[in-house]
């Protein structure tokens, strides 16, 4: 009976998610000589990878630094929302929560297209920075890391709120009250008692905006320069323009291998067990 | 005195508004952009108020046709990968079994995928079994990346269920059949209309995949991508209000709905 409910569900992600990464990963190991023209022959040439790897290093470490700030951005800014909507909203709870999740029915490509038009060398941010000397007068915000890592941030940030929201929402806040009462002033207490109470929360919401942000390539192409170009912008050319598909299915393998690692080094270091919380 | 204590309880509330009003700010550009007529078609200042592109959104060569097809592959998906995810999610929920382990890591994977990894893949095994790309293979695609968000909501909302409400529908005469669909059922709605709901939102906005396994089918996000090289229809924001708005009206409805028992 279980296995009937699951089976067509099961099915669909094997052929369409487990075999093709299969698929992926024997085409890494194809003759790069080859095209799709005249096909590929299957040498299980290892050689595309450090191939790959010599040519895009750069852009493969920029994706890892960018979404790693962009993660703590998220961090910093999610929290005092989550905990504002957890703990401090009342019965306007159930309508800050709809205001952080409606952005997501405006297209995510239109909300980037809003920040270009936000950020533009023309428009009233830069004109007021411009005027405070924060910025040079030719100083610009488009085109430059710091918009990549600002989209990035703000595309990701529900994925931050929401959990931290989930974890934060269970939390009794006679707890902080107790710490008090155990003189724990207000940096002893968040550090005490709320953090680790959120823990589950800060461990989903990282993973949750770090992996999506180090594949995404949609704000670099909108609001950088090739000069800002991550792995997802190597990888999309490799596939569409270039159609040189054996390097780039390596440099897919290599990101997947990068983003593993980083997931299971900082698991271990936080505790797996903070992960019961998004399954 | 007052005033700082005053602060001291509420500056994170107010710090929350202010991100708040930081994830606000674009939707509000949107919004004015669809109301503004700019002086030249590549600036976007605000010049002249019009309701133009409201009273004529489809003037953009090609736009309404791709929303009319993301809206088709929003539906299909929806539904395939609502009933498949739902299936799974009771199976997982109500039974044990050699691989239970297994099958909750397959669902997570695709979740903590790259979109441009999977994306990527897929046009590997497509272009491996010369299947030809379009509306199809779309379909097939959101259906595998939506199924998982499926299956976590409904998992979500049916381990929250008291099962003490099974064996009280036995002790009333129900049958297995008939506690499902007057007692299961009714109570696992919410969570698989939400998941529906979530399902057609990742479909309709997707880019990423979609872009890897379209072919020459476009639809709503690839248009937009492809205008923006070349200066973005001021009906698009248009559109971009429009889902956000129907997408307030939505929730409004679902919060106003007078609830009334359901045994």
């Amino acid at each position: 009976m279980p296995y009937l409910l699951i089976l067509p569900a099961g099915l669909w992600l094997i052929v369409f998610f487990v075999v093709p990464a299969v698929q992926l990963f024997a085409t890494s190991l194809y003759d790069p000589s080859g095209s799709l023209a005249t096909g590929y022959a299957m040498t299980g040439d290892l050689g595309n990878y450090p191939r790959a790897l010599g040519d895009y290093w750069p852009q493969l470490l920029r994706s890892l630094g960018y979404a790693a700030v962009a993660t703590l951005a998220c961090l910093a800014l999610g929290f005092p929302l989550a905990y504002a909507i957890a703990l401090k909203a009342g019965r306007w709870r159930n309508m800050l929560l709809v205001a952080v999740i409606a952005p997501f029915f405006t297209s995510f490509l239109i909300r980037t297209l809003a920040w270009k038009t936000i950020l533009s060398d023309t428009g009233v941010l830069v004109g007021l920075l411009r005027h405070a000397h924060l910025l040079g007068a030719d100083g610009r915000l488009l085109a430059t890391p710091f918009a990549v890592v600002a989209g990035l941030t703000y595309n990701f940030l529900p994925f931050m709120v929401l959990p931290l929201y989930a974890s934060l929402e269970r939390f009794d806040r006679r707890l902080l009250e107790a710490a008090g009462d155990l003189y724990a002033g207000p940096v002893a207490g968040f550090r005490r008692v709320t953090l680790p109470l959120a823990a589950p929360g800060i461990v989903a919401g990282t993973l949750l905006t770090f992996i999506p942000a180090a594949g995404d390539y949609v704000n670099a192409q909108l609001l950088g320069t090739p000069r800002t170009a991550m792995i997802g912008n190597v990888i999309d050319s490799a596939f569409l323009v270039r159609l040189d598909y054996p390097s780039a299915a390596a440099l897919s393998f290599v990101l997947m291998f990068a983003i593993l690692v980083l997931t299971v080094g900082y698991l271990r270091r936080v505790g797996a067990g903070a992960l019961d919380a998004v399954s | 005195m007052r005033l700082g204590r005053w602060l001291a309880d509420h500056w994170v509330l107010g710090a929350g508004l202010v991100v708040l009003a930081y994830l606000l700010l674009p939707v509000a550009v949107v919004a004015g952009l669809s109301v503004n007529r700019a002086s030249s078609r590549l600036s976007y200042d605000f010049h002249e108020f019009t309701l133009d592109w409201w009273a004529h959104p489809c003037g953009s060569p090609g736009m309404c046709a791709a929303v009319v097809r993301s809206v088709q592959i929003g539906f299909l998906s929806t539904l395939v990968a609502t009933v498949l995810g739902t299936l799974m999610a009771f199976g997982l929920t109500r039974h044990r079994f050699a691989g239970r382990g297994a099958t909750s890591i397959l669902v997570f994977l695709p979740m903590a995928t790259p979109e441009v990894v999977m994306g990527s893949s897929l046009l590997a095994l497509f272009g491996a079994a010369r299947v030809p790309l379009g509306f199809a293979t779309i379909v097939i695609a959101h259906v595998m990346f939506c199924v998982s968000f499926v299956v976590v909501t409904v998992r979500a909302r049916l381990a929250g269920l008291d099962p003490q409400l099974l064996e009280a529908a036995a002790d009333l005469y129900a049958g297995p059949w008939q506690a499902f669909r007057r007692v299961t059922l009714p109570l696992a709605l919410p969570g698989i209309v939400a998941a529906a709901l979530l399902a057609f939102s990742l479909s309709f906005d997707d880019f990423i995949v979609t872009n890897f396994n379209a072919g020459t089918t476009t639809t709503f996000p690839m248009y937009v991508w492809g205008a923006a090289q070349r200066g973005i229809p001021p009906q698009v924001n248009v559109i971009g209000t429009a889902m956000f708005l129907i997408a307030l009206l939505l929730v409004a409805l679902t919060m106003l709905r007078p609830r009334r028992a359901r045994f």
